[in-house]
């Protein structure tokens, strides 16, 4: 490559900015459909959320919630040359990651089992409405566990420059953008959580 | 490490890789809107064909060449291989590419692997849609805006042509993103936010829009992948859906994207103008600022698609309205380019020529636009040829002619030689000509009542369509002759210097072709990008 790496802090800051706005957006169009179906159909969908498992949907959001206290420390520890202790609580952020997506395994099979699916003969028969409120519910979660499992991944290839020392106290913004994308994972779940598990 | 070059490599010959890798790994963003153009241009050949069979089908009443389920895919692949392919990535991705990191004073884009992994994404994406044409249930026969309930029920490859645009619009994503951080970060000394020149300016709106607008798109894309695989039945009225949502899902992004169409057209012409009339553009900071309130206002007119789809009527007086507002910046352009000729010297050279036309071209797109947003004539000529006829314009004689200009305008400077004069102005003619013929003709068929997308027509309509299909055709070989010439002449034809056209931006002080990179030494800017005066151009 005829080009040296151009290292430019702010730079790369801003491009990342940039592509969380876009991934906020892509939500934005999910929660659009969700707004506009809920004014057509605040009674169905009120009886659609009574059937989501409050319990699930809180430990996922706590669950998040330390994940993203991992990363964030993590950060702190690389830029205080501490790049061993970023590596366990990058390990940390990957296990809650796990852990979420366990859960939702879970949920999403015990709901599979009662027929609760999109294009489901039990749903067929429930009145319109709730079948439009869970195949949001399916495409919404859905999306977002591929954005933990992306994140995850990210984070895990991140942590291993940290371990190898590729990123380190006087070059850390990889690991500064990559626990930027790993809050905005956490961010959008915690709209998801009350729109569907709560105010309903 | 520039400076240990007394006379620099033409990035040309300067490669690390071998062969064919040193293209399509190249992180060199001349080299990588190099493969834009050829890549987004093939694209656009292939759309021309087979517009041209369009038109062969329509230039009588009945079956002409083809049976109606060919002709609903023929003009699917048509929309979608023009608009997904070609005009939304040709031009932030050959030329933003190929002129605008120059025009800044900068060695690169910010990000150049992202940039190679937009192009590749935008390979990736064609490949899948190539592939969908030629599987499954065959090729999409939606219309290129996907309509449920249809998309979702058709038994076409519809799934697999909507995950292509999705790749593509990712592609879209990181090139805005990439040209917003590159025009914030890497500006050279003394290139202020007053000194970009224009094009930049509408790269860097374009990029706005690519950057909020695009994920709408993506979101909808997959909405739409979702009823087809899981049956959804988000727009299903039967489960609660309603499929007019996903018409305003779809324009919430497709109307602004049309803003990703035109806007670095305008830029294009900005630049082109001044240097072919000698004189420093009127308007510059109004010219600037309209690109910025086109991009914000765009946004918020997605409405006037669907006047007929059943909104309120509020809605559609609101819509109209916002619609007439964006025509404002527009016209603020037009106006500035008009008075930019104004006693100035003029050289009709072929980009100038280009230039010229879009004005004319584009303004009466315009103006066709503004009866198709007024809500009560669009009632009359929704869904007509009325409606193919305007966006031809503004789309092709826009975008399409400001493309042709800046191939005349910037392709010898990447590639150090330049066309023949003659044969460029005669095939301007033919294309002029053939472009009026064929797209006025639609027009006025809109009026008379001839739908859109219809495969037959009632033969009151015949003499028209036969006037169209000739325009099509004069068109066609004008474009032929303007290829010939152009690429004979960047291939064999006369070497050129610097500065060509005696333009004053900085592209026009280094070699052509560039070298690997771009400047000697990192320039320092010291004048306005139309500012002839003292720069010691003659």
């Amino acid at each position: 490559m005829s080009h040296p790496e151009l290292k430019d802090y702010a730079g790369a800051k801003l491009g990342m900015w940039l592509f969380l706005f876009t991934e906020l957006l892509l939500f934005g169009g999910l929660f659009l459909l969700y707004s506009v179906y809920l004014s057509h159909f605040p009674h169905e969908f009120a009886t659609a959320g009574r059937q989501l498992n409050w319990v699930f949907g809180t430990v996922n959001t706590m669950v998040l919630l330390t994940s993203s206290l991992l990363a964030a420390m993590a950060v702190t520890a690389v830029q205080r040359d501490n790049r061993g202790l970023a590596v366990r609580l990058l390990a940390g952020t990957i296990s809650c990651a796990a852990i979420f997506m366990a859960i939702k395994y879970v949920e999403w099979s015990a709901k599979i089992r009662h027929g609760i699916y999109p294009n489901s003969p039990h749903l067929a028969s429930a009145p319109p409405g709730e079948p439009v409120f869970f195949s949001l519910y399916y495409i919404t979660t859905g999306i977002h566990g591929l954005h933990v499992l992306i994140g995850a991944a990210i984070l895990g290839w991140i942590a291993a420059k940290v371990h190898s020392g590729k990123v380190h106290k006087g070059d850390y913004v990889l690991l500064e953008n990559g626990a930027l994308y790993w809050h905005l994972v956490d961010l959008i779940w915690i709209f998801i959580f009350p729109l569907y598990y709560l105010i309903l | 490490m520039t400076t240990e070059h007394q006379i620099q490599t033409s990035f040309w010959n300067d490669t690390g890789k071998s062969g064919i890798r040193s293209w399509i790994f190249s992180t060199d963003h001349k080299r990588i809107g190099l493969l834009y153009f050829y890549s987004t241009f093939g694209f656009f050949l292939v759309g021309v064909l087979l517009g041209l069979l369009i038109r062969i089908e329509l230039m009588a009443p009945g079956r002409t060449i083809m049976g109606p389920a060919t002709y609903n895919a023929v003009f699917t692949v048509h929309g979608v291989v023009m608009i997904f392919l070609f005009i939304l990535p040709a031009f932030p991705g050959a030329f933003g590419n190929m002129i605008m990191p120059i025009q800044i004073g900068a060695r690169d884009v910010a990000f150049p692997r992202l940039n190679l992994l937009s192009w590749w994404l935008y390979i990736i994406g064609a490949a899948i849609i190539l592939t969908s044409l030629f599987t499954g249930g065959g090729a999409p026969d939606t219309g290129w805006t996907f309509y449920v309930p249809f998309s979702a029920r058709t038994g076409t490859n519809v799934t697999l042509a909507v995950f292509g645009v999705f790749i593509i619009g990712f592609s879209g994503i990181l090139t805005g993103l990439n040209f917003v951080t590159t025009i914030h970060r890497l500006r050279a000394e003394g290139m202020t936010w007053g000194r970009l020149p224009l094009f930049v300016w509408s790269l860097y709106a374009t990029a706005w829009v690519q950057i909020l607008a695009t994920p709408i798109l993506a979101i909808t894309l997959v909405m739409i992948m979702a009823e087809r695989v899981l049956g959804a039945g988000l727009f299903d009225p039967a489960r609660g859906g309603d499929p007019v949502m996903y018409q305003h899902l779809f324009w919430i992004y497709s109307h602004p994207a049309v803003y990703i169409m035109i806007l670095p057209a305008m830029g294009v012409i900005s630049d082109i103008i001044p240097v072919f009339s000698r004189k420093p553009i009127f308007g510059y900071k109004f010219i600037a600022f309209s690109s910025l309130a086109i991009a914000a206002a765009g946004s918020l007119v997605w409405g006037h698609h669907m006047f007929t789809s059943g909104m309120s009527d509020t809605a559609i007086l609101v819509f109209s309205f916002l619609t007439f507002v964006v025509a404002i910046p527009s016209a603020i352009k037009v106006f500035n380019w008009v008075s930019t000729l104004y006693k100035g010297s003029i050289s009709l050279d072929a980009p100038m020529l280009f230039a010229l036309t879009f004005i004319l071209l584009f303004s009466i797109g315009g103006l066709s636009g503004l009866i198709l947003g007024a809500a009560a004539t669009n009632i009359h000529v929704h869904d007509t040829h009325f409606v193919v006829g305007h966006f031809h314009y503004v789309m092709f004689g826009g975008t399409g002619f400001a493309f042709f200009a800046a191939m005349h305008y910037w392709l010898p400077k990447i590639y150090g030689r330049r066309y023949a004069e003659k044969p460029a102005i005669i095939a301007w003619v033919l294309m002029f000509t053939g472009f009026n013929i064929l797209y006025f003709t639609m027009q006025v068929l809109g009026m008379k009542g001839m739908p859109r997308r219809y495969y037959d027509y009632l033969p009151e309509f015949a003499p028209l369509n036969l006037v169209a299909t000739v325009g099509s055709w004069i068109l066609a070989i004008g474009l032929a002759i303007m290829l010939v010439n152009l690429f004979r002449g960047l291939f064999r034809g006369e070497r050129i210097g610097n500065n060509p056209w005696g333009g004053a931006t900085l592209e026009w002080s280094i070699p052509s072709p560039p070298p690997t990179e771009n400047f000697a030494e990192e320039p320092v800017v010291t004048h306005g990008p139309y500012d002839f005066k003292g720069t010691g151009i003659p």
